[in-house]
Formats: C-alpha cells, sequence, structure tokens
C-alpha cells in the first residue's frame, strides 16, 4: 500500500482558503485574457469600417471560401473519424502482427508538414510527375486520353491534411480505449455482444469525448490551413484572408474575415462542448486488468495489417521515402554545419514552447474543475482560440501590442530619463513562444481536460474523506491518472511547434532559423529536391519523441 | 492500490526555450552592423551578404519573410525598428512601403549612375535590384511562334484549353493584370480576364515551375511564367526539372510591332532605407555594393534575373533568350492598380 496518509486533514485557515478561492480565478482569468489578447486585436478590427470591399467579396469569392472550408472540414472529418479511430480500436483491443509495431508508428505521420506532404505527393503524381508520365510512356497515351485522379483539388487537400491529422484522433482515442474499464467491455462481451457490437454500442460512446476531442483539434488545423489550399489552388478561408490582406491591401476586411472564421472555431467548439455535456462518462473501475486483446486470424489479420498499414504508407513511408531519394541527389551541398543549428533551434522551441503550453494547460484545466464559474469557464474558451486562426494573423496580432508596450515604455523612458530602451519584447523569442502558446494551447488544454474529465469528481471526494490534503489528491490520485494525457499534450504541441511556420517566420529575431522555415523557402521556391533535408529533419527530430512519448503512454496504462 | 510514481520525464524535459528566450538577439555590437528586412528569401541573398561583409566589415543581420508581413512589422515597429533596410521582390511593396513613411529618401551617386531611372522611386526613397520578366513560353513543336504577339491576344478563343497560368491570388499575375490595367483600362482588361479564364487548360494550381511542367507534358501549349524559374529548371541536375524546361521557349509578347509595343510586363526586386534605421550610411552602403557590377552578374548567374544596371554581362541562358524591350510603365502603378486586379480576376472567374 504505497498511500499513507495522516488520519487527520488539516484545516487550512480560513484567510488563506479565501486566498485560494480568488488566486484560482483571478490566475485563471488574467492568463486566458493575455492569451486571447492577439486575437482579440484581431477580431478588434471588426470595428474598423473596410470598405466597399465586402460586397465585392460576397458577390464574388466569399461563396467559395464558405463552400471550400466546409467541404475540406467534412472531408478531413471522414478521413480522420475512419483511419484515425479503426486503427486506435484495432491497436489497443486486438491482435494481429505488427500491432506492436504500429501501435507508435501510426503516429508517425504528425511529424510531417502538411505543405510539405502536398509538395510531396504533387511531385510524385502530378501530370509531369513520374507516375504519370510512366503510364503515358507505357501506354502512349497524351493529355486526355486517360484519366487519373487530381491530387491538387479539394479532395485531395483533403486527403493530404487527413493522412497528417489524423494521429490527432488516434491519440486521443487510443488513450480513451486503453483507459476504459475492460469490466464494462466484458459485461458487454458477457451479455453476448460481439466484438463489433461492443465497439459501436460500448466502447466508441464512452471513447467519443477522446474522439471529438481529437477531431476538432483536427478539423482546427484544417480551418488554419494555408500552405496546402494555397498550393493545391483551393480558396478557402484562410487564403481569402491573405488575398484580402495582401492583395486588396485591405487588412481590415481581412481581420474581418479572420473574425468570421473564428465563428467556425466557435461552433466546433460548441459541438465538443455538447459532446461532451451530451456523455459525463467517469470510469467506474480502477480494475484495468491488462486487456485481453481479440486474437485476430488469416483474412482478419491480414484486414487489420492492411488498415493499419494503409495510413502509414500514405502518410509517412511513401513521402519520407520521396523526401529521402530527393535528399540524395542534395545532400552534399545542403547538409552543412549550419543545418545542427537549425536542428537545435527548432528543437529547443519546440520543447520550451511544449513545456510552457503544458503548464499553462494544467493551470487553466485545474481553475477550471475546481472553480467552474462561468467567467472561468468563458476565460479557459476564449484562450484557446488561437488554435484555428491562420499563424500569420496570430503573428499579426501578437506584434502589434508587444511594439506598442515596447514603444510606450521607450516613449516613457525618454520622456522621464531621456534613455532609449527600444524594442525590449518585439523581434525577440519571447514574442515567438508567446504567438506559439497562442496558437497552441488549444492543445494542450483540450488533452488535459479531456484527461481530467475522466476523473470523477467522487475520486477527489474520497481522498480528501481519506484525508489526503488538495496537494495530495494531486500528486496520488490525479497525477498517475493523468500521466498519459500529459504526455501527449507534450508531444502535441511539440510536434506542432516543430512545423509551425508563419509566425516563427514573421517574429523570430535577426539571424535566427529553424528547420520549418528553411524548408518552406526552399519548396516555396519551388526547389522541392534542395528542401528536402530540412524536411525530413523535420520529421526526423520529431521522430525521437513521437517514439519516446508513445512507449510511454502504452506503460503508464500498464502502471495503473 | 495507488502507487505513487514520479514523473521524471516531466521534470527532465529542459525549459530551454525560456532560456533562449531570454537572451536578447541585438546585443550592443562594436563592430559595424546593418540590419535588414528582406522578402527574397535567404538563399538567394545571403552569398551576397556575406561578401559585403567581407569586403566592408559591416555586419548585415538577416531576417526573411512575406514583404507584406515584413512590413507590418515594420509598421508596428515604429521609429525603433531595428531595420535599416528593407528588400523585396516587387515594386508595389516597395511603394506600399514609402506611403506608409516607413522609408526616407536617399541620395547615392553610384546607385544613379548604375541603376536607370525607371527603375528607381522618382523621390529616391528605393532603387530596383534586379528584374523579373514575365514573358509567354509556348512548347516548341505545338505551337508556331509567328501565332504569337502580345498578352492581350492570348484571349483569343483559338487558345481555349492550351493555356496554363497560376493562381490569381499570386502576385506576379497580380501585377501583370496591373500592367494590362495601365495599358488598357479596366473594362478592356476584364474582358481579357475572362477571354483567359476561357483558355485555360486546367484550373490554376501550383507555382510557375507547375505552369511549365505541364506545358511540356503536353496539358497545355501555353504557360506563363517568370524567366529565372524556366532558368533555374534549366540549370538543374534533376531531369525533373530539365528535361520539361528544354521543350519550352520563351516569346517576348508587346514587342514594337505588335500592338501598342509597350513591351514586356517586367517587375523589379528592390531595396529601400527604413525611415527608422540609425545606420542609414551603412545601409545605403549595402545598396551600393547590390547594384555593384560584381553583384549584378550575380543575379543574373545564380539568380537567372536580370540586372538592373546596363552593360552587365548575363548568363549564357538569358543571353540565348536574346535582348527584348521591357514595358517602361512606371513601377509604382503596378502597386497602385494592384487591389484593382485583384477585384477584376476576382469578377472574371480566375481562380
Amino acid at each position: 500500500m504505497a498511500v499513507s496518509a495522516p488520519a487527520v486533514a488539516r484545516h487550512d485557515p480560513v484567510d488563506r482558503r479565501r486566498f485560494g478561492q480568488h488566486l484560482w480565478p483571478t490566475l485563471v482569468i488574467t492568463i486566458a485574457l493575455l492569451l486571447a489578447l492577439p486575437v482579440a486585436v484581431v477580431v478588434g478590427f471588426v470595428f474598423v469600417p473596410a470598405g466597399e470591399v465586402w460586397q465585392h467579396l460576397v458577390e464574388t469569392v466569399l461563396p467559395d471560401y464558405v463552400s471550400n472550408s466546409l467541404l475540406l472540414m467534412l472531408g478531413v472529418a471522414l478521413g480522420t473519424l475512419i483511419g484515425g479511430v479503426g486503427t486506435a480500436w484495432l491497436t489497443s483491443m486486438c491482435r494481429f502482427p505488427g500491432r506492436a509495431l504500429f501501435e507508435w508508428a501510426l503516429l508517425l505521420p504528425m511529424a510531417m508538414p502538411a505543405y510539405i506532404i502536398a509538395y510531396t505527393y504533387t511531385g510524385m503524381l502530378d501530370f509531369a510527375g513520374p507516375v504519370q508520365t510512366l503510364i503515358r510512356d507505357l501506354t502512349g497515351w497524351g493529355w486526355g486520353d486517360y484519366w487519373f485522379p487530381q491530387i491538387r483539388s479539394l479532395p485531395g487537400a483533403a486527403l493530404m491534411l487527413s493522412l497528417v491529422l489524423y494521429p490527432y484522433v488516434y491519440l486521443l482515442a487510443r488513450a480513451a480505449f486503453l483507459s476504459q474499464s475492460l469490466c464494462v467491455l466484458d459485461v458487454s462481451r458477457t451479455l453476448g455482444n460481439g466484438p463489433w457490437r461492443t465497439f459501436f454500442t460500448v466502447a466508441l460512446p464512452l471513447a467519443r469525448p477522446a474522439i471529438v476531442a481529437g477531431l476538432s483539434l483536427a478539423l482546427m488545423e484544417t480551418l488554419a490551413d494555408y500552405g496546402t489550399v494555397q498550393y493545391f489552388g483551393v480558396p478557402t478561408f484562410t487564403t481569402g484572408i491573405f488575398r484580402t490582406w495582401f492583395g486588396l491591401g485591405n487588412p481590415a476586411a481581412a481581420a474581418q474575415l479572420s473574425a468570421l472564421l473564428l465563428a467556425f472555431v466557435f461552433a466546433l467548439i460548441l459541438l465538443e462542448r455538447w459532446s461532451r455535456g451530451q456523455a459525463r462518462y467517469h470510469s467506474t473501475s480502477q480494475r484495468q486488468q491488462s486487456i485481453r486483446r481479440l486474437h485476430l486470424r488469416g483474412g482478419q489479420a491480414a484486414a487489420a495489417f492492411g488498415f493499419c498499414a494503409l495510413p502509414l504508407t500514405l502518410g509517412f513511408l511513401l513521402p519520407a521515402g520521396q523526401l529521402a531519394a530527393w535528399s540524395l541527389t542534395v545532400a552534399d551541398q545542403r547538409l552543412d554545419a549550419e543545418f545542427a543549428t537549425l536542428a537545435l533551434n527548432s528543437l529547443a522551441l519546440a520543447a520550451g514552447a511544449a513545456v510552457l503550453a503544458l503548464a499553462l494547460a494544467l493551470l487553466l484545466g485545474y481553475g477550471h474543475r475546481l472553480r467552474p464559474t462561468k467567467p472561468v469557464q468563458a476565460a479557459v474558451r476564449v484562450a484557446g482560440l488561437g488554435y484555428a486562426v491562420p499563424g500569420t494573423v496570430i503573428a499579426v496580432g501578437v506584434m502589434i501590442p508587444f511594439a506598442w508596450l515596447d514603444n510606450s515604455v521607450d516613449a516613457w523612458m525618454r520622456a522621464t530619463f531621456g534613455i532609449s530602451t527600444g524594442l525590449l519584447l518585439s523581434g525577440t523569442l519571447v514574442a515567438v513562444i508567446f504567438a506559439y502558446l497562442v496558437r497552441f494551447l488549444a492543445v494542450s488544454l483540450q488533452t488535459v481536460e479531456s484527461g481530467l474529465g475522466k476523473i470523477r469528481p467522487s475520486m477527489d471526494e474520497a481522498g480528501r474523506a481519506m484525508g489526503l490534503r488538495p496537494r495530495q489528491v494531486l500528486g496520488r490520485i490525479h497525477m498517475p491518472m493523468l500521466q498519459g494525457s500529459l504526455l501527449t499534450a507534450l508531444l502535441l504541441v511539440f510536434v506542432d511547434v516543430l512545423k509551425e511556420l508563419p509566425a516563427t517566420l514573421i517574429l523570430r529575431p535577426f539571424n535566427f532559423n529553424t528547420l520549418a522555415v528553411r524548408a518552406y523557402e526552399l519548396a516555396s521556391d519551388e526547389r522541392l529536391a534542395d528542401s528536402a533535408p530540412a524536411a525530413l529533419t523535420i520529421v526526423a527530430a520529431g521522430l525521437i519523441p513521437v517514439i519516446i512519448l508513445s512507449r510511454s503512454i502504452t506503460r503508464s496504462r500498464a502502471s495503473l | 492500490m495507488i502507487p505513487f510514481r514520479h514523473h521524471s520525464l516531466l521534470a527532465g524535459l529542459p525549459l530551454l526555450g525560456l532560456v533562449l528566450a531570454l537572451g536578447t538577439p541585438s546585443a550592443l555590437a562594436e563592430t559595424e552592423e546593418v540590419n535588414l528586412y528582406s522578402a527574397r528569401k535567404e538563399a538567394l541573398i545571403k552569398p551576397l551578404l556575406e561578401r559585403f561583409t567581407e569586403e566592408t566589415g559591416i555586419e548585415v543581420n538577416l531576417v526573411t519573410g512575406k514583404a507584406d508581413a515584413l512590413l507590418q512589422r515594420l509598421k508596428n515597429e515604429g521609429r525603433n525598428s531595428p531595420a535599416d533596410v528593407l528588400l523585396t521582390v516587387d515594386a508595389g511593396n516597395l511603394h506600399r512601403a514609402k506611403a506608409a513613411g516607413l522609408t526616407r529618401a536617399f541620395e547615392s551617386e553610384t546607385v544613379a549612375e548604375a541603376v536607370p531611372e525607371t527603375y528607381r522611386d522618382p523621390e529616391g526613397h528605393w532603387t530596383g535590384l534586379s528584374l523579373r520578366a514575365r514573358p509567354i513560353l509556348y512548347v516548341k513543336g505545338e505551337v508556331d511562334p509567328s501565332e504569337l504577339s502580345t498578352y492581350e491576344a492570348l484571349a483569343d478563343p483559338k487558345w481555349k484549353g492550351r493555356i496554363c497560368i497560376r493562381s490569381s491570388s499570386n502576385v506576379y499575375n497580380q501585377s501583370l493584370v496591373a500592367s494590362l490595367i495601365a495599358a488598357d483600362g479596366t473594362e478592356t482588361t476584364e474582358e481579357w480576364a475572362e477571354g483567359i479564364v476561357a483558355n485555360m487548360a486546367r484550373p490554376p494550381k501550383g507555382g510557375d515551375r507547375d505552369q511549365i511542367k505541364a506545358a511540356a507534358a503536353g496539358q497545355c501549349d501555353i504557360a506563363i511564367a517568370n524567366t529565372y524559374y524556366l532558368a533555374g529548371m534549366l540549370k538543374s541536375d534533376d531531369p525533373g526539372e530539365k528535361e520539361p524546361a528544354e521543350k519550352v521557349a520563351i516569346f517576348w509578347p508587346n514587342q514594337p510591332g505588335s500592338g501598342d509595343g509597350r513591351g514586356t510586363h517586367v517587375n523589379v526586386s528592390g531595396a529601400a532605407v527604413t525611415a527608422a534605421s540609425e545606420n542609414p550610411d551603412a545601409a545605403v552602403e549595402l545598396i551600393e555594393f547590390l547594384v555593384s557590377p560584381e553583384s549584378q552578374a550575380w543575379y543574373a548567374e545564380v539568380n537567372g534575373e536580370y540586372p538592373v544596371r546596363e552593360g552587365v554581362e548575363i548568363s549564357p541562358v538569358l543571353a540565348e533568350w536574346g535582348e527584348f524591350k521591357a514595358d517602361d510603365l512606371d513601377l509604382v502603378k503596378l502597386g497602385e492598380l494592384n487591389a484593382a486586379a485583384v477585384k477584376l480576376m476576382d469578377r472574371a472567374g480566375w481562380k
């Protein structure tokens, strides 16, 4: 018995408790407001008149933006649900050859930036690419003589995004399946339900909050995507924002489009809340003996293998292979000493941002759990809004208040002491990391909250009744149960930051490069082969944490 | 039973980012420095900057990014901006920077001598550094160059299903259409854009290289692309790049004798000294270096762009394409008409 709590709980003095009562909400609301500032700055443009541009937009391109964004979300929802939930179920509940490998390998596509996979597949599958050229050479056909799916199209974009985003759903769904009380599943089986029926009627509804959390992350990422849709020529909200801002030179209208985009995000968040509210399931049993996995044989095993192998191959092996092939052709000129610096910059930023985001998510998550008042609830929701906003828009939202603060301090110092302090925060990594937190807090927050949701409040009460102080409840009950979620949160933000491009590009200090910046600069210059080593290094750098954390998540299940 | 487990992994992850974040980048340096915001990508400017440092001892600090984003940064940083020089790859953004009061006039005889007046700001706020031409490319054997004449003529129904051109979100297309508006007026240009949309072989997608590859593969007969992409493909070791490039040839549209003969559409990459610069002398020195004959030759050789300076030897690839008359439209117009061009393409259904 590891628990050795004092028999009598110590009572906190009244004033201290009151302090605690106010401290949580104040802290949560302050942090949330701070993180919501960039989005608020952008939304603030709603009140700036944008002139007649809106009429033009509504008459010409806006319907396209809306319908394409919706269709893209629908496609990605289907793709990530089928891929993510299916593979999660198979690897957590069934036994078939390769299962142990798939368990972590299925996460690999996460390390692949969406725009890189889009460039790579285009290089392979486009009309002028090697595959179609081979078909033409073999058959003697020309343009228009045969049908070949257009990779650069809306379905193509949905496929590309699904391939790199399904791991979000996989990760959260798998964690949910693994933590499901086997008693429930056993009961279902003993009641005569077959494995399929058990899956659809018991496991799936139980895992729904986690699945929806993963799905909403994937969809927000879809809404914020710029690189893929821009390259594929699919006009969506994000491409529209850039076009309106840069092409039409109208930042106010662009910000208003961003605000409209946020309406989509609100809808997503409400959907997620609603789904969670509909089903407030908590594990009812701590008895989670090791899973007796369903043993698949023959055709079933082959089908399961194929089902898991497909997303792994398409989302990782094939594009990584192509990148490796390209890298070989340019390795001598691109792999210099500078590369180590790039990788180190990327890793350090990603690790730092991931840890900070986790800390903030815990703070907000607990604040929400302990004091679920309306203002706190609203603050926590608002803090996660940045995830669906394109990075460049966030960057501008960060830039404006930071520069204002810097310049105000400078002006005051000049007026008072005759010293110029210059720019203190703008153009430093503080601004970059802040932007990452704004953009990716939703990821860690969703994950932490979905983890917290699985801990029944009655467990807290039982712990307190047994004489545990709040901190002990945290350390002895919550932490062990949360470990998987915390690691997941770290991993997701880490990989996201590793791939992040637009905010890094615009906010970074002088002479500071990351792998994503390098890969993008070359790829956007249509030098695919030259960009391959940097892209491949992002993938490789993402691999190690993906593997370590994936193993830890598995172990955390086993350790319970 | 709940054993207490310690979170070595969580606690062990280094707060490297935080440590990094506290380091300020712009330390007060003893060596002279010039800070550059560049819309030209690092790989396409760094070697020149390194040579500049070697020659003058002035260190160059570089941030690259999209021109619009850099402008936004410059604007927000205000008078405390560390940037001394702004480098863009189109005239429109230089014009925008000037209009927003982010640049200052600078005087340099070297620049005045090197760069023709057409490619400089009349008030001396910026100068062009290289020329980027956007001609018509055709597939050898499929199109007889005698069939081609002007951009305007591409709207003729005889080109139905034969033209590849990228999205209207692309600034090169926006500038091209702006130049057409300047020459022909909005109405005529809108009809033209509708004609182009009707003649497209496929919905616009991909970059300039993609248009060239699609033409070479037989999807269309005409592609519109900037010349340096073609030059880059021709120089590539990758047969997937080189072979398609060899199947197409350049036609210089709107030359004297065809249409109004105003010349082929060009844009410039250029540089300006920022209003906030604390080191304008070094800034001007850098700009002067960028228009020196050696730097200009480097643009032509490595980037496949045309030098703004006359009499600079151009690379064999560019020389082979022959001389052409460039549209001498005031480049400021491209910036001014950009929004009109975007709206026009929206109305014409140019995706």
